[in-house]
């Protein structure tokens, strides 16, 4: 059996209430929120979040393959899926590749994943924007997902790869060239009626595929960047209505090339076992997948789930949103920006700015961050052990607010973290409000960009307030 | 092994400090030229008369010949020292063991900073090429920790320790309102300061050093020899500099309410000098106050106070101008502001007036017995620091 090991994803805490963009410019916006990356996140950091989800709820089983897809890569010629690989410390031996530019990467690596070999863990990850009042800035979202994929002889697969339909047709109806601020569309009605015979013949293929028929879907999955190709075309399908899954477009948008996949980790969160499952996507042609969940769904856990995360927001204004976005410049405070991080540094410690591994002393047990060959206590020499803390939550043992320093979004809020366990980092806070930061909050590490210089992105690691399990905590 | 320090055998023959500014009219070289020369006149030497010489700038240039080419030094050794904030300080301690060590008779120590060059406001570090993990805090966001901390240990509420930070800068305003080198001498009362809009932590600005450019400079010589120069030398009784290994910000157990390798750097050198009660031994001390709460936990290192009470001492008034133990008499780092290279002398420059009677009326400390003065430094952030404290007399031990 091959399939789908584990499946999760990454939503950003930030929803922009989309009455704000009508609000402000008397156009655009409309109802509900959409999702927004922190301006200490991109798609790479966001699908390492996704990807540690996933790895996390299927313990022991390593990918052999890291493919990463997005439209809106941080890096073009450098491979984004290696910081990804690297904050994931997977092996060197495991590949990782980019595919990129086009919205129906993500799909597509998956597909290509099931029908393929190996075990893949299949990222994707998106920002979607447009100019001020679009349609693609209310309706867009940002997001991630990642999908772990392979045979049951590398872990428990808990939905079967059953069939697929692939429908190829070159058209001109939505693009954008490279370093554009936005995309274009075609009229919308050409896309709708393009559309519909495409989607017939990728369903029909799909269904004599996997040997099921219209009404064994339980969980039907239909999305694509063209909203009315979507609503207008659901129908023909003959799929019960009641099968059709929420797209979650009215909390945190269409996240683009992550939609999909990031659709189906939710949808598997609550699925039955012997449930069918179908997802599609309309993207210069159809990508159909069909799946059925097993009975090892129900020994899954999903510790960091679609459904909390979805409550675990807070709001950005409009105003945020477009300065993080670089629609708007902000003042920035009147002290250097940052120097670019040095590669030769970087590459030496790649463990620790992308990893976020630590040094222990094997003879006092202190843990260093970042890691050191001598140690603190007791001066032994070059007798460490790796710490990986990436995992690990700690305690603010003291934190202040910098009005003063650059930031990309200021103020820094800033702790000094105790680490369960051992370790001691001073270490940035991100996705709080710094007023609510109290000594004796827990925070776990999460993998941000620092900020950008000369072109170089400076990715490591932050803490936010404890979001795994958060409940437990609590009670 | 052991730290024996020099006690006795080096003395302070001469100082000359700027007045310490926003010199927008001054180059690092006037600054230099001006310490300099008020430094020679002050010891009545000539510039020939030094055999060699120590200059501590941290930014402001690079190596010996940023001191011998304003100077026109000809033949003679230079050597450039930087060590944090504790620069200036660094730069007098090499040039006093280059004397106690034999090799020279009469050598000079020049500290020079030019800060408002650089276009920003407060001080920025170098940049050096790192992996880009290091933090990016300001230095006042770092010692703003202090106060959550030292609240919490202590259990005072937040905003009466704030009232007690504002007192120090209240303290140090008052005292750099009555010296002419001082950069700020306008008056501030704590309840003003309190009012200010935080900018790192609870502190606003006027808790943070304020930035200047200035520059200071000692002549130094063998004790022996220093009757040659002046009826009143100054005699070094201890140099101690202690550098910590970042321990507070990897260790669990530091609690962010010390400042350790201060507290070091003083049993240190209390240990070189033979003081046993630095409370009732020191005439005054010039500590380093770069930001409010420094001030307060320095007075806990450095021996003035016990654990937990110099909030209360301060609020006594202990350490004001007419207190037990003066403590920041001509104004510190809040009223001159801090160009880093100078800071160190500039402070051994007010012990050297009030040890030798020469400060002003209106600012000059209480008549006492005590014939011992004190000057401290630290560089870098609590948990992982620099820390330089120097003790002076006006007696031959």
């Amino acid at each position: 059996m091959r399939g789908v090991i584990a499946a999760g994803a990454y939503i950003p805490r930030g929803r922009l209430d989309r009455q704000e963009i009508t609000a402000t410019f008397g156009k655009g916006g409309g109802s509900g929120t959409r999702s927004v990356a922190s301006y200490d996140e991109d798609t790479t950091t966001m699908g390492a979040e996704a990807a540690r989800c996933v790895l996390r709820d299927s313990d022991s089983v390593d990918p052999d393959s890291l493919w990463f897809a997005t439209s809106s890569p941080a890096y073009l010629e450098k491979t984004n899926a290696a910081a990804i690989h690297a904050a994931l410390r997977l092996p060197r031996s495991a590949g990782a590749l980019d595919l990129g530019g086009a919205i129906r990467s993500g799909i597509g690596a998956l597909r290509t994943a099931l029908a393929g070999n190996g075990t893949t863990l299949v990222v994707a990850s998106d920002m979607r924007d447009g100019l001020v009042t679009s349609s693609d800035e209310a309706a867009g979202g940002d997001g991630a997902s990642a999908v772990l994929v392979g045979d049951e002889s590398a872990g428990p697969v808990i939905a079967e790869y059953i069939g697929s339909g692939v429908v190829t047709d070159e058209m001109l109806e939505r693009w954008r060239i490279p370093g554009a601020r936005r995309s274009r569309t075609w009229e919308e009605r050409f896309g709708e009626a393009a559309y519909a015979p495409l989607i017939d013949l990728a369903f029909a293929d799909a269904l004599a595929d996997s040997a099921v028929s219209a009404a064994d879907i339980d969980h039907l999955i239909f999305t694509g960047m063209h909203q009315r190709a979507v609503s207008r075309n659901r129908r023909r399908l003959g799929v019960d209505d009641a099968k059709s899954v929420d797209d979650l477009s009215r909390v945190i948008g269409n996240t683009g090339t992550a939609h999909p996949t990031l659709i189906l980790a939710s949808i598997l969160e609550r699925a039955e076992p012997g449930e069918t499952i179908m997802v599609m996507m309309l993207a210069d042609g159809v990508e159909a997948i069909v799946l059925r969940v097993t009975d090892a769904i129900t020994e899954h856990q999903s510790t960091h789930s679609v459904e909390t995360q979805l409550t675990q927001s807070a709001p950005i204004s409009y105003g945020k949103f477009l300065s993080w976005r670089g629609m708007v410049d902000i003042e920035p405070p009147n002290r250097p920006a940052p120097n670019r991080p040095s590669a030769a540094a970087a590459h030496r410690r790649a463990d620790w700015k992308f990893g976020f591994v630590g040094t222990r002393d094997r003879s006092s047990g202190m843990i260093h961050m970042p890691p050191a060959r001598v140690s603190q206590k007791g001066g032994a020499v070059d007798d460490m052990e790796e710490a990986p803390m990436a995992d690990t939550a700690g305690t603010i043992a003291s934190f202040t607010i910098d009005k003063l320093v650059y930031s990309p979004s200021p103020p820094v809020v800033f702790a000094v973290v105790d680490f369960d366990g051992g370790g001691r980092t001073p270490i940035e806070l991100t996705d709080v409000e710094p007023d609510e930061v109290q000594i004796g909050d827990r925070v776990e590490p999460t993998f941000r960009r620092l900020f950008t210089s000369d072109e170089i992105h400076n990715y490591f690691w932050k803490v936010r307030p404890l979001r795994t399990a958060a409940s437990d905590e609590d009670s | 092994m052991g730290s024996h320090g020099i006690k006795d055998q080096v003395a302070i023959i001469g100082m000359g400090c700027t007045k310490f500014a926003e010199h927008w009219d001054k180059s690092l070289d006037d600054l230099i030229i001006d310490a300099a020369q008020s430094t020679y006149n002050s010891a009545g030497v000539e510039q020939s008369d030094v055999d060699a010489f120590w200059f501590g700038t941290s930014q402001s240039a690079a190596s010996g010949l940023a001191l011998a080419g304003p100077l026109k030094i000809q033949g003679k050794p230079v050597t450039r020292v930087e060590n944090y904030c504790a620069t200036g300080s660094e730069a007098m301690r090499q040039a006093a063991y280059a004397v106690a060590s034999g090799a020279y008779d009469v050598v000079m120590a020049v500290g020079a900073e030019k800060v408002k060059d650089g276009g920003y406001q407060g001080l920025n570090a170098f940049p050096i090429p790192t992996d880009g993990t290091q933090r990016t805090l300001t230095a006042a966001a770092m010692f703003s920790l202090i106060l959550p901390a030292y609240s919490n240990k202590y259990g005072i509420d937040e905003n009466e320790l704030r009232y007690v930070i504002a007192k120090i800068a209240e303290k140090n305003h008052h005292n750099g309102a009555r010296n002419p080198l001082a950069q700020f001498r306008r008056e501030t009362s704590a309840e003003q300061i309190c009012e200010m809009a935080a900018v790192a932590g609870k502190l606003s600005v006027f808790d943070c050093a304020g930035v200047a450019d200035g520059a200071a400079g000692v002549i130094l010589c063998r004790a022996d020899q220093a009757h040659r120069y002046t009826d009143n030398p100054l005699h070094i009784k201890a140099l101690s500099v202690v550098t910590g290994t970042g321990a507070g910000s990897l260790d669990p157990d530091y609690d962010y309410t010390t400042l350790d390798e201060c507290r070091w750097a003083a049993d240190d050198a209390y240990a070189q000098a033979g003081v046993t009660d630095p409370r009732s031994e020191i005439a005054l001390a010039e500590v380093h106050d770069c930001f409010t709460p420094t001030e307060l936990v320095l007075m806990e290192d450095l021996g003035f106070a016990d654990r937990g009470t110099a909030w209360s001492e301060v609020l006594a008034g202990a350490f004001d101008l007419d207190g037990r133990l003066p403590v920041n008499t001509d104004g510190g780092l809040k009223a001159f502001g801090h160009p880093v290279g100078a800071s160190g002398l500039r402070m051994l420059y007010e012990v050297w007036l009030q040890l030798r009677g020469e400060a002003p009326d209106d600012r000059r400390i209480p008549a006492t017995d005590r014939t011992l003065g004190l000057t401290h430094n630290l560089g870098g952030y609590p948990g992982e620091m620099v820390s330089f404290v120097g003790i002076y007399g006006t007696e031959p031990g």
